[in-house]
């Protein structure tokens, strides 16, 4: 590989402007949601905003200097992420820490630590670096069920115990073959294939077909509890809220109001125009992370940012959709603003690898 | 390194486009929610957030005629454990067995029982309530309360009345002005949060209570007391059953005092006034025993009046004309009334006496010639005309009705001795208000307790209003009347009610009660004062006095100790 030495050129302002933006109303809207639940089982109503706090100040970091890195380098180091992530994700079905029911943690003294985050991180590298490697062709179907193999066995690691996540790995994989491929019409196959995968899917265990019948009347079950109570937070919105601080659902009544329900809460707090304001500012997002990727010099630039585009989208339409209950109940949390130390570390991370390709807009020499 | 081509770029645009989409399709789905669906949702969710309590209202009180408070509030504590507030259950569980000296298993039950707030008990005293909130301990409740309270004890007890566990009035002016004491309750709305813990911060929605208006009634606490004693007196010196005063302001109907000994605790209404000789009884023996202490006899129960029915039969007599003063009659000892010999109390007889003698003397048959030539159709008449057939109308609940004869099966038999007051019955209240009506120059009285309704600070009187009848005999038989009956006592078996300075009007009664056989006697006198201006009635009844039980030996004097004590206390002076 020549060596170009790419012209040093400022990281992408929009985007790092929305990205503070996000991490500031996160952590305001995590304060007033998670302030009631950290006062009755912590008796102190900072306690999730304060972890939540360091986890930022760490990720700033990582995210500057992520930003600061040639992401060439970084994505030479992908297979070795990969391995960490498989390693970490085996780790943690044996040593894992159970919160809520599920082994998700691994500890490391004070601090846990969730792989399954940092294998989102890795998988984008990972795939980024499969195809700037792959020497053959890379249109084919041959080639597709290749780098779905790949990523088979961090799907099957994670989706033991993390079902949700699995889903947003093998979501950004799909969108990842789908850029990279010229073709539409055999996508339009694999989304109906894929369908009916999850028709089989569903069918194959009744617990997830009662997730269906929750979803379509949450009020008449007992695990609708959630849904509805979610419900009742965004409804009571109504088109400016109740103001913030104001919501009376994140009292107990939407359980863990600063995880994956977050979203509810900030409907009820700042209403229509806060909800709409805060999908305005991940759909700028997202815009940005597409113009950096269509600005990229070349395809490993384009890749990592389209796959943190489509990490984050699907991220955010998930989240959405599940609290408005526009799709069945799974646990997916919304980007830098549900509570989760790991998840908004290495969302800056992804954030400083987009910064850093958007600071190789241009090549030197064509 | 490979290129960034083209169709890369036209794809990325095309997943971002997707994006866009689905998050427009979010956007519609919250409009949806937020505009179309706001009110179902927040609806439910204010439902689920609030809780309502209740906050009881202040009772009335009530007042006696000169201001004295007879039925008062006090404040007591409810106490209350919220569970999942509980830090410390062995320390809680300790402090209320203790405090509220309650065996621990009981406590533990309720403080261990899960469930948003549980009650442990009511009707705390109030530094019962102080010491468990200054404990401080973390899910323990105390709520302030009112709780009906009677300064004075069994004054008047049957008259007064109770109230039970929520305030609401269970027998005497208690029920009966229920709606004007009671008030209406007050409620909070409070946001809880889901572990049902108000929340201070949110503020709470409250509608104050209203207390109830207070009642002032005629009932003067001293006359009460006066007769109270002479009461209780007599109770004991003749070992009675029971003994009855009613004192009543003949020409308006207000009652000044109603004794029925032996009264009962009015603050402690469930205990027996005596003791039970068996503690064997069972709940609803229990609960009958009860029934029956608590009736008021003077006007649940009725009576045979006996010999002061005979104020009845002369004034029909004398309105209808049948009889005057001066007419003569012989008493021979009975008379003979059809295939009946019916015998005077005195069997010698009164030999030859006017009509006013055979008053004095209380001859059986000087009234029941009175009687028979009223005939059964005129005395009827009279007994509608004096009200005698309907109840009183006393603002007390329960009144008994009269017992009287059909008048078509009445023959001349029952006819005589209805006119000297056996064969039929009535209430000791609707004897003193005919009496009253009778010798206050012919106005029907409704007798009765309530005077006025008022708010605590005054800004609201209503006057009760009662009905009267005028007419139901003539001034001139009425004036005629209190003559015959205050020759009763000056001169005549009521001499024992005689009073120097003052005069009284009077009637003695002796009856026995049915069985005859069981020779049980009701001693009774009803008197006035003064007799030509009667502003005091009073009727006692003796029932089942032991030893002499002759009503002008026995219920006259109760009568004159109480005038003796309550017509200066009235500031009804001496006539010379």
């Amino acid at each position: 590989m020549p060596l170009r030495k790419p012209v040093e050129k400022k990281a992408d302002g929009a985007l790092f402007i929305l990205v503070l933006i996000l991490v500031v109303l996160g952590l305001v809207i995590l304060y007033s949601t998670s302030a009631y639940n950290g006062r009755v089982k912590f008796h102190d109503s900072a306690y999730y905003f304060k972890k939540q706090l360091f986890a930022t100040a760490l990720g700033m970091m990582a995210m500057y200097l992520v930003s600061r890195i040639d992401y060439h380098c970084l994505v030479n180091l992908a297979p070795f992420c990969y391995a960490g992530a498989l390693v970490l994700s085996t780790a943690v079905l044996f040593f894992g820490q159970e919160y809520n029911g599920s082994k998700r943690w691994l500890a490391l003294g004070p601090l846990s630590f969730q792989p399954s985050e940092f294998a989102k991180l890795a998988v984008i590298l990972f795939l980024a670096y499969r195809m700037e490697k792959s020497t053959g062709k890379t249109t084919g179907i041959w080639f597709m069920c290749k780098v779905m193999l790949w990523l088979l066995p961090i799907v099957g690691l994670v989706g033991t115990n993390n079902l949700s996540t699995a889903i947003i790995i093998l979501g950004i994989g799909v969108i990842l073959i789908f850029v990279s491929n010229p073709k539409y019409l055999q996508f339009i196959g694999l989304g109906a294939g894929g369908i009916a995968f999850m028709g089989i899917f569903l069918a194959m265990e009744s617990y997830r077909l009662e997730r269906l019948a929750v979803w379509r009347d949450p009020e008449n079950f007992e695990k609708g509890f959630q849904t509805i109570q979610g419900l009742y937070a965004i409804g009571s919105g109504g088109i400016f809220g109740q103001g913030l601080g104001s919501s009376m659902q994140k009292l107990g009544f939407v359980p863990e109001a600063q995880n994956d329900m977050i979203f509810s809460i900030i409907c009820e707090e700042t209403g229509l125009a806060g909800a709409f304001l805060v999908m305005v500012v991940f759909a700028l997002l997202l815009w940005r992370l597409m113009v950096v990727s269509t600005h990229a010099p070349d395809l490993m630039g384009a890749m990592i940012a389209v796959g943190i585009m489509g990490h984050m989208a699907i991220q955010v339409i998930l989240n959405i959709a599940v609290v408005t209950n526009t799709i069945p109940n799974t646990g997916i949390t919304l980007p830098f603003i549900s509570y989760g130390g790991t998840s908004v570390l290495f969302l800056l991370s992804e954030m400083g690898l987009a910064l850093s390709v958007s600071r190789h807009k241009k090549q030197m020499r064509a | 390194m490979k290129k960034n081509k083209t169709f890369h770029k036209k794809k990325v645009f095309v997943v971002f486009l997707c994006c866009a989409a689905m998050l427009l399709g979010l956007t519609v789905r919250l409009v949806w929610l937020m505009v179309v669906q706001s009110d179902y949702y927040s609806e439910k969710a204010q439902q689920l957030h609030e809780r309502e309590r209740d906050i009881k209202a202040a009772r009335g009180k009530i007042i006696d005629a000169s201001g004295v408070v007879l039925a008062a509030n006090k404040t007591v504590c409810t106490i209350s454990v919220i569970h999942n507030q509980i830090t410390d259950p062995e320390g809680v569980i300790a402090m209320l067995s203790r405090e509220l000296e309650l065996p621990e298993d009981k406590v533990r039950k309720r403080v261990e029982k899960v469930s948003s707030i549980e009650r442990i008990q009511a009707n705390v005293k109030k530094e019962t309530g102080d010491r468990i909130r200054g404990c401080g301990m973390d899910g323990v409740k105390v709520d302030e309360d009112f709780r009906r309270y009677y300064p004075k004890g069994s004054l008047a007890s049957r008259v007064l009345g109770f109230t039970g566990g929520d305030n609401q009035g269970i027998i005497g002016l208690e029920v009966k002005y229920e709606k004007y004491l009671k008030g209406i309750p007050g409620q909070i709305l409070t946001a809880t949060d889901a572990r049902g813990i108000e929340l201070d911060e949110v503020g709470e929605n409250r509608i104050d209570p209203v207390p109830g208006y207070n009642l002032q009634i005629s009932l003067d606490t001293n006359i009460q007391l006066y007769a109270q004693q002479a009461a209780l007196k007599v109770l004991e010196e003749k070992q009675a059953d029971s003994v009855s005063i009613l004192m009543m302001n003949p020409q308006n109907g207000e009652i000044l005092a109603m004794v029925n000994v032996p009264e009962f605790d009015l603050n402690d209404p469930f205990t027996l006034n005596y003791t039970v000789s068996s503690n064997q009884i069972s709940q609803e023996e229990k609960q009958e025993l009860l029934n029956r202490m608590w009736r008021n006899p003077c006007l649940n129960d009725t009576y045979e009046p006996g010999s002061t029915f005979k104020i009845i039969t002369a004034s029909a007599g004398l309105e209808e004309g049948v009889v005057k003063l001066t007419d003569t009659f012989s008493c021979p000892g009975y008379r003979v009334v059809e295939d009946r010999r019916i015998h005077c109390h005195k069997r010698t007889g009164h030999g030859s006496e006017t009509f006013v003698q055979g008053a004095q003397n209380s001859c059986n048959p000087v009234f029941i010639d009175v009687g028979q030539r009223l005939g059964v159709d005129n005395f009827y008449k009279y007994f509608k005309q004096f009200g005698l057939l309907e109840k009183t109308g006393i603002d007390l609940p329960g009144e008994a009705s009269t017992i009287m004869h059909n008048p078509k099966n009445m023959g001349l038999v029952e006819l005589a001795t209805v006119s000297f007051g056996q064969s039929f019955q009535i209430t000791p209240i609707q004897l003193a208000a005919t009496v009253s009506s009778l010798v206050n120059g012919g106005r029907r009285v409704t007798p009765h307790f309530g005077v006025s309704i008022q708010s605590e600070d005054g800004t609201y009187v209503k006057k009760l209003e009662y009905e009267t009848k005028d007419g139901i005999i003539s001034e001139e038989t009425s004036r005629t009347l209190r003559g015959v009956l205050e020759s009763v006592v000056s001169q005549g078996s009521g001499k024992n009610a005689y009073i120097e300075g003052y005069t009284i009007g009077g009637k003695t009664a002796t009856s026995q009660t049915l069985p005859r056989s069981a020779h049980r006697y009701i001693s009774s006198f009803v008197g006035f004062a003064p007799a030509e201006e009667p502003e005091i009635l009073g009727l006692c009844i003796i029932n089942n006095p032991q030893g002499i039980y002759y009503g002008g030996t026995i219920a006259a004097p109760v009568i004159r100790g109480i005038f003796e004590n309550v017509l200066p206390y009235l500031g009804i002076s001496k006539s010379g």
